[in-house]
């Protein structure tokens, strides 16, 4: 197939995120993440467990905005909550208002904690999410004002700061990936920072870093992130997102 | 000996309630939330109130009107909307005081006063900026050879919760009809008092002919007051009763994003009783499919 889109890029860069977690629970957030996770329980990882994000575990994988399905299970919030985060069988990837170097991630607000700028969600369960099970992020337009050096109030807790806060903090600290518009990152650089691990055909390396707010590691060089196989289209385009709500949130240029 | 009714109005519920309370606010986001007491609450003369609540709109009208002075919260959202505008902006002009917490922390502080204890502990807040901003939270040690320190998450004991559900009886054995309870038992053994606003008052032999046992989850011992409500969590879901008013909601958040656009929407439909209140939703809606 012709014309991968960079929306389809992203989608099986997500997907490959998910693909040696086995049986655990998979909490994508939002549109792209959705795909991706439903991509890899179609793909490389069919022990995958996703939700309808409200309090059904969906047995298949239908199409991005439905959630009619064979339901395998419950899942309300309580459970998520008490037996699913604690219980560590789960890869989450959250979304970022901000992301820094040292991976923290900020969803609660921007500007100062005590009379912010702009108010954003909150914490919600990032702080918990992060010391606990696996955590990704998905930022859907990469810029230096996301991708920062600091965060303003750190949601999601990266490596350091799980390390100053004892071992509690770090037993089950897992930031995997960080997925973009742009390319793909882990914190595996020096000291646990920011590190492109390849980039969606066509963008570069200097693309990356000048549409960043702080230094990004970078060892030899980096990779194009793979493409999608014929499979993958298929899936993609005809069975998981026909519509190509993909298109909306990570236009083609 | 027949036990007396706990019904009451919902006059008779917000009479029962002080300026200064803590009250403890159920549901989720814009789901399943006590909206009829919510509105009540708007239009008396309650002030300083702390609220607790997985915030949604509940919170946002509560400090829109100067009725919370404090508020205790993980996330504030309209779940179809993602940000509560009434919220955000009392937040962004500072006008109460703000607890954010992890959610998990939220469900573990609520169950801590659910269980009379003074803390459990939790691996969530380790790291992140919880801690820094709330500065009243501790650590604990444990006295295991693991020497962990975690969280000592404090316990969220209300003076009253309000919470609503598809069904109860007269006693206060309430039942919820959708995929999720949410926390609302919790918060009705969180708080010294707890009041259940429900669609529909019937005989407790209804309550489990189509319905399955385990979805009565809040038993009469938790509740001091039991109020019918028809449609009494619009504009959230109650689902299956009813899903999210999403025409209504959008109309909400877009009137509270200008302060003569929300003068406007209060006027229309705050200014007056439940009934007033319903009677002015209908009219919106009959209006929109003109």
């Amino acid at each position: 197939m012709t014309d991968v889109t960079r929306s389809e890029y992203c989608a099986v860069a997500i997907a490959d995120c998910f693909a040696d977690d086995g049986e655990i629970m998979g909490s994508p957030m939002g549109l792209l993440p959705t795909l991706g996770a439903r991509l890899a329980k179609n793909t490389s990882n069919p022990l995958l467990m996703l939700t309808d994000g409200e309090a059904r575990i969906l047995k298949g994988t239908p199409p991005l905005g439905q959630s009619a399905d064979v339901v395998e299970g419950w899942m309300p919030f309580r459970l998520v909550l008490e037996a699913v985060v604690p219980y560590g069988k789960r890869h989450v990837m959250m979304g970022a208002t901000q992301i820094d170097r040292h991976g923290n991630q900020n969803i609660s607000a921007i500007g100062p904690w005590e009379k912010p700028t702009r108010q954003l969600l909150g914490v919600r369960g990032a702080p918990g999410n992060t010391v606990n099970n696996r955590t990704s992020y998905w930022v859907p337009k990469h810029s230096e004002r996301v991708v920062v050096e600091q965060v303003d109030i750190v949601s999601g807790v990266g490596r350091a700061r799980a390390e100053a806060a004892g071992k509690a903090a770090t037993r089950f600290h897992d930031v995997h990936r960080l997925v973009t518009n742009l390319g793909v990152f882990d914190f595996n650089g020096p000291d646990h920072t920011i590190r492109l691990l390849s980039v969606h055909p066509g963008v570069s390396v200097d693309d990356v870093r000048a549409a960043s707010g702080c230094e990004i590691h970078v060892d030899g060089d980096v990779p194009d992130t793979r493409t999608p196989t014929d499979e993958e289209l298929l899936l993609i385009r005809e069975l998981l997102d026909p519509k190509g709500l993909r298109e909306r949130e990570v236009p083609s240029d | 000996m027949k036990a007396p009714s706990k019904e009451l109005s919902i006059d008779d519920v917000v009479g029962r309630l002080e300026s200064g309370m803590t009250l403890g606010i159920g549901g989720w986001g814009s789901r399943r939330k006590p909206m009829a007491l919510v509105r009540a609450i708007l239009r008396s003369d309650l002030t300083d109130l702390h609220v607790v609540s997985y915030a949604g709109p509940d919170v946002g009208l509560l400090l829109a009107a100067g009725k919370a002075s404090k508020v205790t919260y993980a996330f504030a959202t309209l779940d179809s909307i993602p940000l509560e505008p009434l919220f955000g902006r009392a937040r962004q002009d500072g006008t109460a005081e703000f607890r954010e917490w992890d959610e998990g922390m939220f469900q573990t502080g609520l169950r801590a006063a659910a269980q009379r204890l003074p803390f459990l502990p939790m691996r969530a807040g380790l790291g992140s900026a919880v801690l820094e901003n709330d500065p009243a939270l501790r650590t604990v040690t444990s006295p295991y050879d693991d020497g962990e320190e975690l969280v000592a998450v404090p316990a969220l004991t209300l003076d009253v919760a309000l919470v609503h559900m598809n069904r109860a009886d007269t006693q206060g054995n309430a039942q919820y009809l959708g995929p999720d309870p949410y926390f609302d038992d919790l918060f009705c053994m969180a708080a010294r008092e707890a009041y259940v606003s429900t669609e529909q008052i019937i005989d407790p032999a209804g309550l489990t002919v189509d319905a399955p046992l385990q979805s009565l989850i809040i038993n009469r011992t938790m509740v001091a007051g039991v109020v019918e409500t028809p449609n009494g969590a619009h504009f959230t879901t109650c689902t299956p009763t009813y899903e999210r008013d999403e025409t209504f909601q959008k109309a909400y958040a877009t009137a509270a994003k200008d302060p003569d656009d929300w003068a406007a929407f209060s006027e229309r439909f705050l200014s007056g009783d439940e009934d007033a209140y319903q009677a002015a939703v209908k009219a919106f809606h009959e209006e929109a499919a003109s």
